[in-house]
């Protein structure tokens, strides 16, 4: 497989971009994790990865792309795969941390009124039936 | 490779090794299992881009089919952790 590539040096261009988003990319995963430090609630939290699974995500996908389709002169699409991948499943785990935080939280921080109420409780549920 | 590409990726490179700390910092001292399994999430991603980046610098395919396995097994994994809090089981 590795006879395919050209071992030469690639054009200055290319590897101007490539660094840039591979730069780009790792700078927003690294603000994205400090995040996950220095916020105070969890609900607050749960926002800041989203930045290196996004942002990070198809930076580096998109330097991979150009890095690969120039090294190899054909165009290297794989690496798509992996950045809808992450698109596609990231918000599963998310919606189901903050379910669960949601219902701990309804149980211990009661009176609070911080948390939203249950599903059951939504007023379009307790109407009565129409006639 | 010219010294622009070089110091890029080992700029990245050290960019995503502090991030994988700060995870590594909440999955370790997190107050609630939520927020472990927020940062476990984090840690898998950073490692991601980590392999798509180690990629780039040995240019070399292997990597890349490295990160997609990681990327599949860290999103069974943390989901699984995270239905499991949210129900008391993973599969009803």
């Amino acid at each position: 497989m590795t006879e395919d590539f050209i071992m030469g040096p690639l054009p200055l261009w290319a590897e101007i971009v490539t660094g840039v988003f591979a730069v780009v990319g790792a700078a927003f995963a690294a603000i994205g994790s400090f995040g996950l430090v220095r916020l105070p609630t969890f609900f607050r939290r749960i926002h800041a990865p989203t930045l290196g699974a996004t942002v990070g995500v198809w930076s580096l996908t998109i330097a991979t792309i150009v890095y690969f389709s120039v090294q190899g002169h054909s165009l290297f699409l794989h690496a798509i795969l992996i950045a809808v991948f992450v698109a596609l499943t990231a918000p599963v785990t998310t919606i189901f941390l903050v379910r669960a935080r949601n219902s701990a939280a309804r149980t211990t921080d009661v009176g609070q009124k911080k948390v939203p109420p249950p599903s059951t409780s939504r007023p379009r549920d307790n109407q009565p039936p129409a006639a | 490779m010219t010294p622009v590409l070089f110091w890029s990726l080992k700029l990245a490179l050290l960019l995503l090794a502090v991030a994988m700390l700060c995870a590594l910092y909440r999955l370790l001292a997190g107050p609630a299992a939520q927020d472990r399994i927020t940062a476990l999430d984090c840690l898998y991603i950073n490692g991601m881009l980590m392999m798509l980046v180690l990629g780039i610098n040995y240019s070399s395919n292997v990597y890349f089919e490295a990160a997609m396995l990681i990327a599949l097994f860290g999103f069974v994994g943390s989901t699984s952790l995270a239905k499991f809090l949210l129900r008391g089981e993973v599969i009803e």
